[in-house]
Parts: C-alpha cells; structure tokens; sequence
C-alpha cells in the first residue's frame, strides 16, 4: 500500500474525486499554478486545467460565495481557505447562507460545497495561524464539521466529504500534515511514511462522515478528542500508565454519540481535550452530552483539558498548547478523584 | 499649538427632510435618445460615459426616441405593461393582507415595477436570477403559480417553503428565481458564482445578481465585483436605486456624487445607467447586458435609476424621514403611466384596456387570495414536523432526537 503523508492523502482524495467527476472544481488562494501554501493541490492545475484547479483573489466571502453559486447551479466546488484564521470574512456565507440554502428553500436549493481549511497550533503560527475555530462552526445548524487526525481518515473523509450533499467545513490540522505530533516539541518530529496510517489506499474509498473511531482501547477513562490532541493523548497515556480509552471523534457535527456513550459508560470517567479556548468550544458540548447520557455511569467530574482562554500566544506557544504533561496531569488527578 | 485647523467630522444628509417641499434638482436627467448606444462588446473603457449619464428612451411626450428605441418589440411592451400592473395590483393585495392580520409583514416595489419586468422578458428560461425582496416582477412575470406565491405569505399549509422562510423570501429554481435570503448582499457573489459555473461547464446560460442602493455598502458588493472582473462570468449585475435603504438616503451608502453605476469602471467593466422607471429603455438595456453576457464578453454593471415610492415594509413609516409628497415630485414619473401612455399614443392601447385589464388582475388576484387563505393565514396549516427537516439532507440523530421530545 502507498504512503502518504496527510498533505498528500488530501491531494489525493482531490485527485481521485476530480478524475471521476467533472462537477467537481477546486479553487482558493495561491491553489491553482502554485499548488498551495501547504502544498494540498499540487500539479492537480496541470493535470485538469485551470477551468477545474484555479486561483482566487484574496476574498474569503468570495470564495464561499462563489462556490454557493455553484452549487446552486448544479457542480461540486471543494474550496480552500488557506488558514482557518481567515475564514471569519466568510462566515457569513457560511452560516446565513450555505448553512440554511437547503433549509430555507424546501430543497430547492442545496450547497454541496466542501470548504478546507488548515487549523490547529503547535507550530508558532501565532495568533493569526493557530486557531481552532470549530465551535464556531458546531454551533450552526446545517453545516457539517470534520477534522482528521491522520493520512488515511484524511483521504477517506475528504472523499466523503466532496460526495457529501450538504456542506462540509472540512478542518486539516497543519501540526499533522506531514507527521503525527504528541505535543513533544523538543524531539525529533516523524513522519507519515513510518505510521501504519501513513498507509493509505490507491482509488476510491471513504471514511464515513458522523462515525468516531476508537483510536486506542482502553477501561480506566475515556479521552474525547481529535485533531492533533489524538496523538497527544496516546503520549499521556503512555506517559502516565493510565489505561485511557481514546475516541478520535473525526467528526463533530453530526456527532457520533453513541461511540461516545458506550466508551464512557464502560471507563465512568470521562476527559475531554482540544487545542481550542475552553469558554464555549466544543468540549463544554461533549462534556454536556456525557453529563446527560452518562450521569449514573460517571465517577468523576467530566474534565475539560483546552487551549487556554486567550488569543493564540506566539512566545508562549508550549504553555498554551494542551502537551502530554498537562494532559498527563489531569489524567493522574481524576484517577486520584473517589 | 497646531498649525491646523480642527478636523471636522462628514456625516452626509438629504436635501430635504419632512416638512420640507421635495427637492430633486441635483438629480441630472439627460434628454431621452440622448445617450449612444455601444456595441455588446464594447470595453469598458470605450464606454465610459455610460456609467454616469442616464438611458431613456421615452421622452416627455411619450415618444421612443433615439437609439436604445431601436428594434423594441410591440407584444412585449404590452406584455410589459401587463405585468407591471399585475405587480402593482399583486402588492396593493398584500398589503391588505396584511393589514388584516392574515400576514406579519409584507415589502411593496411600487414605482419599481418596470426594472424587474423588464429586465425577466429579456432573460431566458434556465437563466437564473438572484433576487432582494423587492424583486417580485421577476417571479409574477413568469407562471409560477400565484396560489404557492401567496401561501408562502401566509406560511400556510401549502407554503412551498412549508412555513419555514419570513413572508415574501420566495425560492423556484424552475422559474429562475434564487431563495431569497435576509443577509443583504450575499447573493450579489452567489450569482457570479453560478455565472462561473455556466461558464466553466461551456453552457450558455447566464446569471443576474441584484442589490439595492444600500447593500453596495455591503462587503459582498465588492466581492462580487472584483470577482466578475477577475473571471468575466456572464453575469448581469443589477443594482436597483430607488434613493432609499430603510430611512438613510443614497448619500450613506456612498452614493450622493459618485454613481453607482461608475463603481464598474474600477473593476474594468462597463456600466450601464439607466432610467428605470422608463419600460423601454430597461428592456433594451437588459437586452443589451445579457446579450453581452451571452456572448462571453462578460459583466455589465447596470444602475438603475428610479424611486421607493412604498414605505420600505409594512413596517416602516417613511413620514418620519422624508418628505411626503417626495414620490408624487419624483421627476421620473411612474413607469405604469409613462409605458401606458406611449402605448395609447401608438393605438397599441386604451384607456378601457388599462381599466379592463386593472380588473382583471384584481379579479384573479383576489380568487387567488380567496384560494390560498383556504390552506390557512398567518401559520397555521404549517406542520411542526416540517420544522425539522431538510436542515441537513439525512435527519441526523440529534434532530431526530429533538423532533421525538416535541411528539411530532
């Protein structure tokens, strides 16, 4: 089986959908000639021309206002906004419009649009390069929200993700794209190519969008997390000798609840972690889910372990990054709580 | 000390405020025929002018005049006419309808009746329009059936949008008209998107975007028009001036010196301007603009000049803002009349024709009300359990779950 590092997993979930159907358009900043800034879209301009592979002015709103056009008018566009940082000028389109097409007009009217999005800290992006905007984007009906955490679930979701009729918001975590990362930022970083999801199948396949996988088994305590913090997770546990059950969710809206349910009924404890500011991310949803559903099951309070609540430090990167010690950390005191 | 004199702070006003007698002498309006008309593949930059001057065909007197005059079809200025006071008649219904508490709200376009009509007799069936509110003419120009038009008012039981959508946000793709959105602006984008898309499947089929004089402050404004200049879709991009966003003039939106159909001229792409309350001089310049469009020579702005002679809403009550006879010394007249009297003046119509064809509108407007109110007004008939799906393609489970607690 071919090895891919995430980068090329995308290109080539890109690739696989555009050589099958014509429908399909991919167009943003910098993603036509240049191949992208992270390098996603590379050689697919010479490859379908650039009538199918184009680059964009530097107008997020247009972007996502183009492609709902498009769907409109019957193709399947798969966009790029280059950081998720920048998606904000597009939210309106996002949220008033893409999200209720379908909604409002009895069907009508729908938006099969895909819009990438690289996210996520952990490589001194800064404020305006680090963020993890997916509560903003959870919190709204109508959107579908994704976020692989490795090169096969990255290729198969994707594929998905373009197949998919209504709107995908389709998060790429950069620290990922071309190795896993547990949060150890003083080793050495490894690659793809030497992790078994680093093997990912030639052609056509897909992961389904609203399934979490169970990422790592485990009886002491579930940790509900994706993205990045996956890996960071398996570090902890490792770490600690915490016997910790690790759902990578893949997806966040719709979420997979019953994964989610059945882990925690069995461990009674639950964590739930991400890179994004604590207030009202996504983790206060999970931790309210599991309240509900999992009251007479848990032993512990629900801990949230999250990026702290303020902008995205540059300076102070490993301080703010949830790393396998802090996450260790809590991990030791919920087993400590009665 | 500064050598400067203090700054002093620009908020643009009105010439005329309630009280106060109208005032529409800064408003330069050309001679009708005056103004040339281009080749469809002209550049921008070879017409220029057109982009500030003002198109009129019908002069004081009636008459089509000049070249924009040329090659008018009879059948469809009396189509035209038809229509317009079909559009007229459709509004001056639902007000009453609301009025009566059968509605919450309604939005009129009198005065404006001419742009939309006009401009949907020179599109063709599969082009697609992406609407404000107040382009009504666009959808009772075409069959759509005027029962589903008003159940959607009424968000009764046959509401096509199943009680889901504010009244008068109306959605058919069959009939080339986008769903209506409440954000201002965003649809102004969608239609270059969708104008990209025909162009990038080789089809010849063309889009058409429109705002208002106020949402040209929108972001999506300029989105739009930097977009259409980048990939030259064939895209018609209307904006309809009726002096009026809510109670702020065409001043705070930018609009008091510069046009707004000079907005174009950055982008490098023509600009028509247009009299819109002139049925003639819209349909050539609709004819013109989509021709263009439809032959790849890309965009074309088209300001159209006219008037909100209606309070913005239902909800609205324009005698706190302007003056009140400001519509009836509106120096473009009301393109009703004006198209009406050219066609008398040609014997291509009477004043019994007009009469008879008032009435029957009337008539079939009101059985249509009397049908559509049938299904139910002001909600009910609209089922709770519409109200959960088609948000996502597949109910999922959270839904699912959500619609089960309220037991439908």
């Amino acid at each position: 089986m071919p090895q891919m590092s995430m980068i090329e997993a995308i290109r080539d979930a890109m690739d696989v959908k555009m050589g099958q159907d014509d429908d399909v358009v991919v167009y943003g900043e910098d993603v036509g000639y240049f191949g992208g800034v992270f390098r996603c879209t590379h050689g697919l301009q010479k490859k379908y021309g650039s009538h199918r592979v184009f680059d964009s002015p530097i107008n997020e709103s247009g972007i996502v206002g183009t492609a709902i056009g498009m769907g409109a008018y019957g193709i399947r566009p798969c966009i790029e906004i280059q950081f998720a940082d920048y998606i904000y000028p597009a939210y309106d389109q996002i949220v008033s419009e893409a999200a209720r097409l379908r909604y409002r007009s009895n069907k009508d009217f729908t938006a099969p649009i895909t819009i990438r999005t690289p996210c996520g800290g952990g490589i001194f992006g800064g404020q305006t390069h680090s963020q993890s905007p997916e509560s903003l984007f959870t919190h709204v009906s109508g959107v579908k929200t994704v976020i692989p955490s490795n090169p096969y679930d990255a290729k198969g979701l994707l594929i998905a993700s373009i197949e998919d009729n209504d709107p995908v918001i389709f998060f790429e975590p950069k620290r990922l794209y071309n190795g896993p990362f547990d949060g150890h930022h003083d080793r050495p970083a490894s690659n793809w190519s030497k992790h078994p999801l680093g093997d990912v199948p030639e052609g056509h396949y897909t992961v389904p969008i609203g399934k979490a996988s169970v990422f790592s088994e485990g009886k002491d305590v579930t940790i509900l997390t994706y993205g990045t913090m996956v890996f960071v997770a398996e570090a902890a546990k490792k770490e600690t000798g915490i016997d910790a059950e690790i759902i990578d969710l893949r997806t966040l809206m719709p979420l997979d609840v019953d994964t989610i349910v059945e882990s925690v009924k069995k461990t009674g404890r639950c964590m739930v972690l991400h890179e994004a500011t604590q207030t009202s991310g996504f983790g206060a949803e999970l931790s309210a889910q599991v309240q509900e559903r999992c009251f007479y099951h848990l032993e512990a309070p629900v801990v949230r372990v999250c990026g702290f609540d303020t902008p995205y430090p540059h300076a102070q990167e490993w301080d703010y990054f949830p790393g396998p010690a802090r996450v260790g950390r809590e991990l030791k005191a919920m087993m400590e709580a009665v | 000390m500064s050598e400067y004199k203090p700054l002093k702070f620009h908020v643009p006003e009105p010439p005329r405020r309630p009280g106060d007698e109208p005032d529409f002498s800064g408003v330069v309006i050309p001679e009708a025929g005056s103004v040339r008309r281009p080749p469809v593949d002209s550049s921008a930059a070879d017409m220029k002018e057109l982009a500030s001057t003002m198109v009129r065909v019908l002069n004081k007197d009636g008459e089509a005049v000049g070249p924009w005059a040329e090659g008018l079809d009879d059948d469809i200025l009396i189509q035209g006419l038809k229509n317009m006071i079909r559009v007229r008649a459709y509004d001056e219904r639902m007000m009453t309808l609301q009025r009566q508490g059968k509605t919450s709200f309604y939005m009129k376009c009198t005065g404006e009746e001419a742009i939309a009509v006009g401009f949907r007799a020179a599109m063709e069936k599969g082009d697609m329009n992406f609407p404000t509110y107040r382009q009504q003419g666009l959808l009772l120009s075409t069959d759509y059936p005027l029962v589903d038009m008003i159940c959607q008012i009424l968000s009764n039981s046959r509401d096509p949008l199943k009680g889901r959508q504010l009244p008068i946000m109306y959605s058919s793709k069959e009939h080339g008209f986008f769903s209506i959105s409440g954000n201002l602006g965003t649809q102004f984008i969608q239609a270059v998107g969708w104008a990209m898309a025909s162009a990038i499947k080789g089809d010849t089929k063309i889009a058409a975007g429109w705002i208002g004089d106020g949402s040209t402050a929108e972001t999506d404004f300029h989105a739009a028009l930097v977009n259409a200049s980048v990939y030259k879709p064939p895209v018609v991009l209307n904006i309809v001036n009726n002096q009026w966003a809510i109670s702020s003039f065409r001043g705070i939106a930018g609009g008091d010196h510069a046009t707004f159909g000079e907005r174009a001229l950055g982008y490098d792409f023509p600009a028509l301007r247009v009299d819109g309350n002139d049925f003639l001089a819209v349909y050539a310049a609709s004819k013109w603009a989509v021709e263009r469009a439809r032959r790849g020579f890309g965009p074309t702005l088209i300001e159209w000049v006219t008037y909100r002679v209606a309070p913005h809403s239902t909800s609205d009550d324009p005698s706190q803002y302007r003056p009140k006879e400001e519509s009836s010394a509106w120096p473009l007249g009301d393109p009703i009349l004006r198209l009406k009297n050219h066609l008398i003046s040609r014997d291509l119509w009477s004043e019994e024709r007009q009469t008879q064809t008032e009435a029957e509108y009337n008539d079939e407007i009101r059985a249509a009300t009397k049908e559509a109110e049938s299904y139910g007004v002001m909600g009910s008939g609209a089922s709770p359990k519409d109200m959960f799906d088609d948000v996502y393609e597949e109910m999922p489970p959270h839904l699912r779950e959500q619609r089960q607690k309220l037991g439908v």
